[in-house]
């Protein structure tokens, strides 16, 4: 049972405050701030009471937002709410950010009206939602340089006019409606990839969760089947067909799926609201299919003038007609460490001692596949401690692969029934993130 | 907008709703009453503008009508009288054919929130069950719920009541799910709907029909029915097994919660069922957002209580991310302390170990106090990491380190030489108060095996006209007098120096009054000092080798899917405190302590019969389980050899009647172990057959030492003669009261070993009857 709903920007502004019940007065949005600022970082802050008052929060594009309640509800199913709630703000709005809250405001509260009512949830379906909510999503289109340049999908440079641009999925659903948006349908695989590699090279954890997310702007979609990899198989026991196989530990899927065609030829069926929903849910574990895409070869030495140097080599194990992109490397390094200077391969790589978080950022734009980097980082530190090395380490790297799963999933075709009358684009992408990419030094 | 005081905001607000020109342009008459909505949400109080908006609220639009329901109901309550003009709008819209008008204008009828509304309210809510559109009847039904509690008092309508039993049957699932909630709202008082078997069995019939939030709803709902039979209730599990591993976390909750309230008497099925929801939970700590991932978190700490191999295996899940927040870390990093295992130590402190260079002081603190939990078991690699940290000479993990360390020694004793040699120098670089008041704890404690202790002392006591805080003067004042104890050569000068300080220019009165204490306890004279301050050195209610017991599930079952379990702050690490043990002496059952207290002067440190010098007991040197265990094989060798080995040791078998002994729990039994100074270090739970404990000490006579460990064995009634093996034969009278102790000795030595026994049968005779 939620008591209020209100959504706070990172600096304590009211943007929406929605009160179901009438129990607690408005004060305690400037109590809530009060409490979540004051926090320090070990505390949970996840839940926070105040008297009889208890606070649950989710912070989502870069906003609280904040649901009060009582000491039984369960905190999975309000969480999951908000999450959802962020989800359809999203949805309607095309992008999550405080402006975008801001100008919408009157949809926001129509939607929270039709979603919660005296505090119960009543529907978060959106294809419920979309015969009620009237209001027209305001949408800023801010000058960017990234309309000019034909940038394509996720940063990479992609010149082909078969790409959508990155921020076709980032508009309204409800525009598709009336402002004669083009009808089209998007399907993202997105796997977050977590891999802990020893300091002997041995990969030690490697945990991969995945999912397909369908974005529909269709007016009128009937049914949509995406057909999967047909050697794609779900426990370690079960192997199909001869081909390289692709395999995941455990697999879920949205209650809207038909599965009736999934056990004989891997064909998922649905009928899409408008709007984004993940469809699909993996995850493997222990065992990637290919090896960890990156590999790093440390040498690190203590000079004679007190610097540290560090000789770093970092490989890519991607095929060659791939690349990782926006890579960072994070090189945590001693404390008392001053200045550095480096000597990096190519000019378009930039590394910088962040003296915050005690690390050293290693950027690389592009780092195709099959290909290695080096670098070299001289430390100033004049008050090292006894035992620097032990400081240095682990490194984290965070990176994109575009147009690649790590577990090979693939989506063999994508059809819409019944077949669409005028122009219709269906966008399927595969993107591969780093959730904790640690190797050990 | 900020720069305005409200005052002008509302004046200028007002000019634009009531200017003609405005009104009569839909589209700008609908922008001013958004920038009023606009002031509203960003706390502007807009209460002034209710009349203008009132006359909005005339409106075909629906989207400006949506607009002006928003204002009118954040103001209704401070506007009774204008609301009323409200109402005619409202009645009209109910009336209207489109459904979406019709839901609206019922919903924000009630919304209003008045009393005096009530009678207007009730005929157009009755209509509304009734009507054709499921939006309408969806927002009926709430709105009895919500018109009975702005009126507590008044009657509850039968008739009402008895419809919205009727409409469970509705075709529409959120009408279903919104008559349950109406109706457990308006029979609070009665204890909430009646929930029998048919109504049952309609829910959970159309559970596959609702939504997420609809299931949770029922489910929720359910935890109230009580099903009559056995076969009943597996049917209804059967049914509800799907959702037990579903997807979505809500449902997997709240159907996990129904599974425990069902059959708290069956712990078979509620294990099992702990079992399936195994794959959900985990994937709900992999989850995107963070949240979820802490709550899923949070309830597996519930479930580890129950059941504590349930994540063995998946230890690596739990694993933190370089990115996660803190307080997910600090929940995973618990979680993995759990889980440790013979198989996965290794790789577990290994990882463990990388977080203790965090940059985030908490998460290395947490990680380092992690590997202190686990070096309760695996005390031998974690110091050895511990150790290590040392050596990096940084200020936050030297503090946390030597905090560890304080509680692991308190609770195994037999790690203290490795950490009293690994405290040397460590002091130079403690910085806060805590770390500094640890090491000083350590110093008290084991001060006599650190061989710089004094000099360390020297540097604090040098320092303490400086010292701001009042838990390290005073911990300091311990210290310095029980090393003086110890080693009152060395430290009698600082003591001297410290204690005048402390008395003559310290402003705290509780350091000022502990130093006057510890002055007049001097005066009384050597024998009481070391009397009063010969504390305990390690925790009197521990069985080093029994992990935590299993909780019952029903400990914890209330509070699964509540908002409980993320509240515990950080959980069970802080509760073994970041405050150094108290140096009093452990305050033992009352009776227990007077028995040992007016029998000490007959058995405990010369026994009886024995005129020879007196026996001590000691603890130290320490012996770790490892070295007990060779030690105690090893002397069971073939009694062909016992021969040769008869100068060396000697092993004494004895049956001692004592009924209390198997049947006592393990704390009251180490605690009056402890009080003559032996240590056990190991024993089945209380009431397990065969009852075992193991103990050994140091008998110290005439400057002779002698280890001696020994066994208790109670085999029960019926007592296997072979298992026993070393038995001499049942006695044949009262068998099952016996206790058969097993002891030996090294080097041979016949009266302290007969010293020992007396004083070991005189403990076991007083320990209390304890019957659970």
């Amino acid at each position: 049972m939620i008591s209020q709903v209100f959504i706070l920007s990172s600096q304590g502004d009211h943007l929406i405050y929605k009160d179901f019940r009438g129990e607690a007065g408005s004060d305690v949005v400037g109590v809530f701030y009060e409490k979540v600022t004051a926090l320090t970082g070990d505390q949970p802050p996840v839940v926070m009471n105040h008297g009889d008052l208890h606070f649950v929060h989710v912070r989502q594009g870069g906003l609280y937002w904040v649901a009060t309640t009582t000491a039984d509800s369960s905190p999975f199913t309000l969480i999951e709410f908000l999450n959802r709630l962020a989800a359809l703000v999203k949805d309607y709005c095309g992008s999550l950010c405080e402006k975008s809250v801001q100008m919408n405001f009157a949809l926001i509260y129509e939607l929270l009206d039709e979603v919660v009512d005296y505090g119960y949830i009543q529907t978060t379906s959106s294809d419920v939602l979309k015969n009620f909510i009237q209001t027209e999503a305001v949408c800023s289109k801010p000058f960017s340089l990234f309309d000019l340049s034909n940038v394509g999908l996720f940063g990479a440079e992609t010149q082909q006019s078969k790409v959508a641009p990155s921020s076709a999925a980032t508009r309204p659903v409800q525009s598709s409606r009336e402002q004669g948006g083009k009808s089209e349908i998007f399907v993202d695989v997105i796997e977050r990839m977590s891999v802990v590699i020893g300091s002997n090279g041995v990969v030690m954890k490697a945990d991969v969760e995945g999912e397909i997310r369908v974005k529909c702007f269709m007016p009128s979609c009937s049914e949509m089947r995406i057909g999967l990899n047909e050697e794609f198989s779900i426990g370690k026991s079960q192997i199909r067909g001869y081909g390289a196989a692709v395999r995941v530990d455990e697999c879920s899927f949205h209650q809207a799926v038909r599965l009736d065609e999934f056990s004989s030829s891997r064909i998922l069926r649905l009928c899409p609201s408008p709007g984004e929903q993940t469809v699909m849910q993996y995850q493997l574990s222990d065992e990637l299919p290919s090896a960890p895409p990156f590999r790093l070869y440390p040498t690190i030495e203590r000079d004679s003038g007190g610097r540290l140097l560090m000789y770093l080599k970092l490989r890519c194990d991607l095929l060659p007609r791939s690349a990782a992109i926006n890579v960072c490397v994070t090189i945590p390094v001693p404390r008392g460490s001053v200045s550095v200077s480096q000597e990096l391969s190519s000019p378009d790589q930039s590394a910088e001692l962040k003296l915050q978080s005690r690390a050293i950022e290693w950027r690389i734009p592009r780092f195709p596949g099959g290909t290695q980097l080096s670098a070299l980082f001289k430390l100033e530190a004049p008050a090292l401690g006894p035992a620097p090395l032990m400081e240095v380490g682990p490194v984290v790297l965070a990176f994109e692969l575009p147009h690649l799963t790590v577990t090979g999933l693939q989506i063999r075709f994508l059809r819409l029934s019944p077949v669409q009358p005028g122009p219709s684009q269906r966008w399927i992408r595969y993107v591969t993130h780093s959730d904790s990419y640690v190797i050990r030094v | 907008m900020p720069y305005l005081g409200s005052e002008d905001t509302v004046r200028e607000l007002r000019r634009h709703l009531s200017n003609p020109n405005v009104q009569s342009d839909p589209l700008r008459y609908r922008s001013s009453i958004l920038k009023v909505i606009r002031a509203m949400s960003q706390g502007v109080d807009v209460a002034g503008l209710f009349s203008e908006m009132v006359k909005a609220c005339a409106t075909v639009d629906i989207v400006q009508k949506k607009l002006v329901y928003v204002f009118l109901c954040s103001y209704a309550t401070l506007n009774p009288e204008l609301s009323l003009l409200v109402i005619n709008t409202l009645r009209k819209d109910c009336q209207d054919p489109n459904p979406m008008v019709r839901s609206l204008a019922l919903r924000n009828m009630v919304n209003l929130r008045l009393p005096s509304l009530a009678e207007y309210v009730e005929q157009p809510l009755s209509a509304g069950l009734r009507d054709r559109a499921a939006c309408v009847r969806r927002v009926a039904v709430l709105g009895w719920a919500k018109l009975h509690n702005l009126q507590p008092a008044s009657e509850i309508d039968a008739a009402v009541v008895n419809e919205l039993y009727g409409l469970l049957r509705d075709p529409d699932p959120v009408v279903m799910v919104n008559c349950l909630r109406a109706l457990e709202e308006i029979l609070k008082e009665e204890g909430g709907m009646a929930i029998n078997k048919p109504i049952t069995h309609h829910l959970l019939n159309r559970l596959g029909q609702l939504d997420v939030w609809g299931q949770c709803e029922v489910l929720r709902v359910l935890q109230r029915y009580r099903p009559q039979s056995e076969s009943e209730l597996f049917d209804i599990l059967s049914l509800l097994d799907a959702s037990l591993v579903s997807p979505h976390p809500p449902v997997m909750a709240a159907t996990l919660s129904l599974f425990l309230v069902l059959c708290p008497d069956l712990p078979a099925v509620s294990f099992a069922a702990l079992e399936r929801v195994r794959g959900p939970l985990l994937a709900a700590c992999g989850s995107a957002s963070r949240e979820t991932r802490f709550t899923a978190l949070c309830h597996i700490q519930l479930l580890l209580r129950s059941l504590p191999g349930l994540m063995g295996a998946h230890y690596k899940r739990f694993f933190c991310g370089y990115a996660e927040p803190a307080y997910i870390k600090q929940r995973k990093m618990q979680v993995l302390v759990e889980l440790v295992n013979d198989d996965n130590v290794a790789m577990l402190l290994d990882e463990l170990r990388g977080y203790c260079t965090d940059v985030n002081a908490d998460t290395a603190q947490a990680a380092i106090s992690a590997i202190g939990r686990i070096g309760r078991s695996y005390s031998d690699q974690c110091l050895q990491i511990l150790t290590g940290l040392l050596g990096l000479q940084q200020e936050h993990i030297t503090s946390a380190v030597v905090q560890t360390m304080r509680d692991l020694v308190w609770v195994c004793p037999q790690c203290s030489d490795t950490v009293c040699s690994a405290l040397e120098g460590c002091e130079e670089t403690l910085q806060d108060s805590q770390g500094r008041q640890a090491l000083l704890w350590l110093l008290a404690v084991h001060g006599e095996r650190v061989r710089s202790a004094p000099y360390t002392l020297e540097g604090f006591i040098d320092g303490v006209r400086g010292e701001a805080s009042p838990g390290v003067k005073m911990e300091l004042l311990t210290t310095t007098m029980r090393l003086f104890v110890c080693r009152p050569a060395e430290t009698q000068d600082m003591l001297g120096r410290l204690l005048h300080h402390c008395i003559e220019e310290e402003t705290d009165m509780c350091v000022r009054d502990q130093a006057l204490l510890y002055y007049r306890l001097l005066r009384c004279g050597m024998e009481e000092t070391r009397r009063v301050l010969g504390g305990r050195r390690s925790e009197p209610s521990l069985g080093v080798l029994i992990g935590r017991p299993a909780e019952p599930i029903s400990q914890w079952a209330s509070s699964f899917n509540t908002l409980e379990p993320l509240k515990q702050g950080a959980g069970e690490t802080e509760t073994t405190g970041r405050a150094s043990p108290q140096h009093v002496t452990f305050d033992l059952d009352s009776d227990l302590s007077d028995t040992l207290n007016s029998g000490a002067g007959g058995f405990s440190f010369s026994p009886a019969g024995v005129q020879a010098p007196p026996l001590t007991l000691s603890l130290s040197p320490a012996l770790s389980p490892e070295e007990f265990e060779r030690l105690w094989t090893q002397r069971r060798a073939p009694p062909a050899e016992e021969g040769a080995e008869e100068l060396d040791y000697v092993c004494l078998e004895e049956r001692i009647r004592c009924p209390a002994v198997p049947h006592c729990s393990p704390q009251s039994l180490q605690a009056a172990m402890q009080l003559v100074n032996i240590q056990t270090l190991a024993f089945t739970a209380a009431h397990a057959s065969p009852w075992r404990v193991y103990l050994y000490t140091h008998a110290q006579q005439a400057a002779r030492s002698a280890l001696i460990l020994g066994q208790l064995l109670y085999a029960g009634e019926d007592e296997d003669e072979d298992e026993a093996g070393l038995s001499e034969g049942p006695s044949p009278r009262g068998r099952e009261e016996e206790v058969k102790v097993t002891l030996k000795q090294r080097p041979r030595d016949e009266k302290a070993l007969q010293g020992f026994l007396s004083i070991l049968t005189a403990v076991l005779h007083t320990l209390p009857f304890n019957t659970h």
